[in-house]
């Protein structure tokens, strides 16, 4: 009904006959200033980092936005005068990297036959390695857990000769299923440890009550463990496939023209030497290389926080 | 079967020479300990000292070092959890948080391949027992912990099995939900008469629940009794020590002999031990402890005869029913529990007597019951 009618008869009731009994001075919330020297510093410096990394993005977008007569104009700052997207079809489509000219549309669908493929084994044996080092405490397992940690600090490099010659060996060499099985067996230590750590995070007794309702192993993997493990899987699916995606070295060692990643024809598009610079085609190009990575981002960047943050939490 | 085997292990659980340690740390040592069909045994014992270890041995979960397990004289120490007979609830609860309640019942029954029809008549029948029926189709994140234990023990109450194995189920709850709780699974005992292993470090819970109570300290078990022995007659002084509430009064001396009569002395003053029941002569000048609980000792009016002392109130510590007197006597101070009604002032004399015949005498090196 009417709020001034029914505010009085209320009022008195709560606090008293008396009306209120607080006195002047602080009370409630502590005001906060918003130009306190702290936030200036503290926004300041989070603005400048903000702008310092935006700065070359912003210049990549414009450019690849102009055609070439006004990028000889020099202006790179400038917004295009007039805007086409001419640069990005030429890029996906039509860029010439050695013998073929059929742009990093090639290259895009290559790294995705990789990429997919790769996150998808590496996180299953994973997955289930990790759960088998935190609950079944088998004869070995400690020795196994560190080989692996070590395994995760090895520099790449060192291996990539005997990989070759043992690809080479198995007749995977130059084929995109060897590059496939190279991603999967290197990313198993650190995605290994990534699921070991999260699941010794989870409760033991879930684990034992499972074992006393008779789940063997398998059975508590699938019906137990995993429905409560959806964090640590988006977490170790973004990891795997910006990694892999972004993976470059690899890529060139392990595979021919026609399997190229798209990371390895970027390069290729980038420093051809033949012709004249077309440096709208490389801003879009790059751009379209580096999208989904930020595609993955942007989507699951608030369940990658919580994946991370839940594993803290519980431990 | 009657015949000679079965007469002599007609225990449901029979443990056996076990031992367990994590590599060099030794937490369980040669323990034995049998109990009866349909029996309620409570292990109590303070943090740390292998309950939990005990259980999940019995359990199958934790492999012995040594040793057998017998359940239903039924070898089964190289058994999977499964086929050992046994239920266990945790103290967490451990529900799978993401099925519902019926699917966390049925969960064992499902694995098991067991057909729905008898899936379905067994939740029924848990869900009517522990009145969690309103409950079946929610997420264990949905209930409150009294209903979440609840449900922990209709999972094993579904799976019909024959020992029930509880891990401090009632820890997790506040004060009045664990006595409410304790009641019910009292009642449940009654009920389906399954023998069944609680362990606990409320010894509130072990006095009301227990059959028998299981002491244990630092992986050995002290004393094995029914309630009512464990509290009167405790075998050491940690068993003495650990169960009451207020605590035992300790008063240190030795043995001596006055006019014939084994008397416990103290700082010059003497107790007549008259009425004690020994379980060896008194020799006198043996270094003793004695024991007395705080309502064994009476006050004023309640002395009915007998040796008569004099002490001063300490302090005084009202609790509602009772009044707990603290009192200076002989060079200690010691507790008397009385009526919540009657009060004394500070430093007031009072006049108290020993019941002996409720009293423990422990020898001072070993500390073994005399
Ligand atoms: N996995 C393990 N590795 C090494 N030591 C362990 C392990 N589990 C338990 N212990 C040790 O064994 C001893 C007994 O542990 P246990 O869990 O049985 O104690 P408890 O009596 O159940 O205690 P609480 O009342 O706190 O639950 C403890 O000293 C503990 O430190
Ligand atoms: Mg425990």
């Amino acid at each position: 009904m009417d709020k001034s009618l029914t505010m009085p008869i209320s009022g008195p009731a709560i606090s008293g006959s008396n009306g209120s009994r607080l006195q002047a001075g602080p009370q409630g919330k502590r005001p906060r200033k918003v130009l306190s020297p702290r936030n200036i510093i503290v926004y300041g410096a989070l603005g400048l980092a903000a702008i310092y990394y935006l700065i070359p993005l912003y210049v990549m977008v414009v450019t690849s936005l102009k055609g070439m007569p006004e990028i000889r104009l020099g202006n790179i700052f400038s917004p295009p005068m007039e805007i086409t997207f001419e640069p990005w079809v030429k890029a996906w489509a039509q860029a010439c990297t050695g013998l073929n000219c059929d742009g990093l549309s090639r290259g895009f669908w290559n790294s995705v036959r990789i990429t997919v493929p790769s996150v998808i084994v590496s996180i299953a044996i994973a997955s289930v390695n990790g759960y088998a080092l935190a609950n079944w405490r088998f004869k070995g397992s400690e020795i196994f857990f560190t080989i692996l940690i070590v395994g995760a600090f090895i520099p790449y490099q060192v291996m990539i000769y005997p990989i070759v010659i043992v690809l080479r060996e198995m007749g995977l060499y130059g084929s995109l299923y060897g590059l496939i099985l190279v991603h999967s067996i290197f990313g198993m230590p650190i995605q290994t440890l990534l699921f070991r750590n999260y699941f010794v995070s989870l409760p033991e007794e879930l684990f034992k009550a499972a074992r006393i309702d008779g789940a063997g192993f398998w059975q508590i993997y699938f019906r137990i463990m995993l429905p409560m493990s959806l964090p640590i899987f988006v977490v170790s699916m973004i990891l795997q496939t910006t990694g892999i995606w972004n993976d470059f070295l690899f890529g060139v060692v392990f595979t021919r023209p026609d399997t190229y990643p798209m990371t390895v024809q970027l390069n290729n598009i980038v420093n051809s030497v033949q012709g004249v610079k077309e440096y709208n085609v490389n801003m879009a190009a790059t751009l379209l290389t580096g999208a989904v990575p930020l595609i993955v981002y942007f989507v699951s960047g608030r369940l990658f926080v919580r994946g991370i943050a839940a594993g803290a939490v519980k431990g | 079967m009657l015949n000679n085997v079965s007469a002599r292990t007609q225990s449901s659980v029979s443990i056996r020479d076990l031992s367990l340690s994590f590599g060099s740390v030794k937490v369980l040592e040669n323990l034995n300990l049998d109990i009866h069909d349909g029996e309620f045994l409570v292990l109590l014992g303070s943090s740390g000292c292998g309950k939990s270890t005990l259980l999940n041995c019995i359990a199958g979960l934790l492999e012995p070092t040594e040793g057998q397990i017998f359940i239903k004289d039924k070898n089964v120490t190289w058994e999977e959890p499964k086929d050992r007979g046994i239920g266990m609830v945790f103290q967490s609860y451990a529900l799978y948080p993401q099925m519902t309640v019926e699917k966390n019942l049925s969960f064992g029954l499902r694995v098991a391949k067991i057909p729905k029809a008898e899936i379905d008549r067994r939740v029924a029948r848990a869900s009517g027992i522990l009145q969690i029926e309103p409950l079946l189709k929610r997420k264990p994140s949905e209930l409150s912990g009294g209903q979440r234990q609840r449900v922990a023990i209709g999972r094993a109450l579904v799976r019909d099995v024959d020992v029930f194995l509880f891990d401090e189920p009632l820890s997790n709850l506040d004060a009045k939900l664990r006595s409410e709780l304790r009641v019910e699974i009292k009642r449940l005992h009654q009920a389906l008469k399954n023998t069944m292993i609680y362990v606990t470090h409320d010894q509130i819970e072990a006095l009301t629940l227990a059959d028998r109570i299981a002491i244990m300290k630092s992986g050995v078990i002290q004393q094995l009794d029914d309630p009512v022995t464990i509290y009167n007659k405790p075998k050491n002084r940690f068993v003495a020590a650990f169960i009451g509430s207020p605590a035992m009064n300790f008063l240190t001396g030795e043995l001596a002999e006055e006019g014939g009569r084994a008397v416990f002395r103290t700082n010059g003053v003497s107790f007549s031990l008259a009425g004690y029941d020994a379980s060896e002569p008194l020799k006198a000048g043996r270094k003793v402890t004695l024991g007395v609980r705080p309502e064994h000792i009476k006050v004023d009016g309640d002395i009915a005869g007998g040796e008569v002392h004099e002490a001063v109130v300490d302090i005084e510590e009202p609790m509602g029913a009772d009044n707990l007197l603290w009192l200076k006597h002989a060079g200690h101070v010691m507790s008397v529990r009385i009526g919540g009604a009657r009060r004394y002032a500070v430093g007031a004399k009072v006049r108290l007597a020993f019941d002996m015949t409720m009293a423990s005498l422990f020898d001072a090196e070993t500390e073994e019951r005399i």
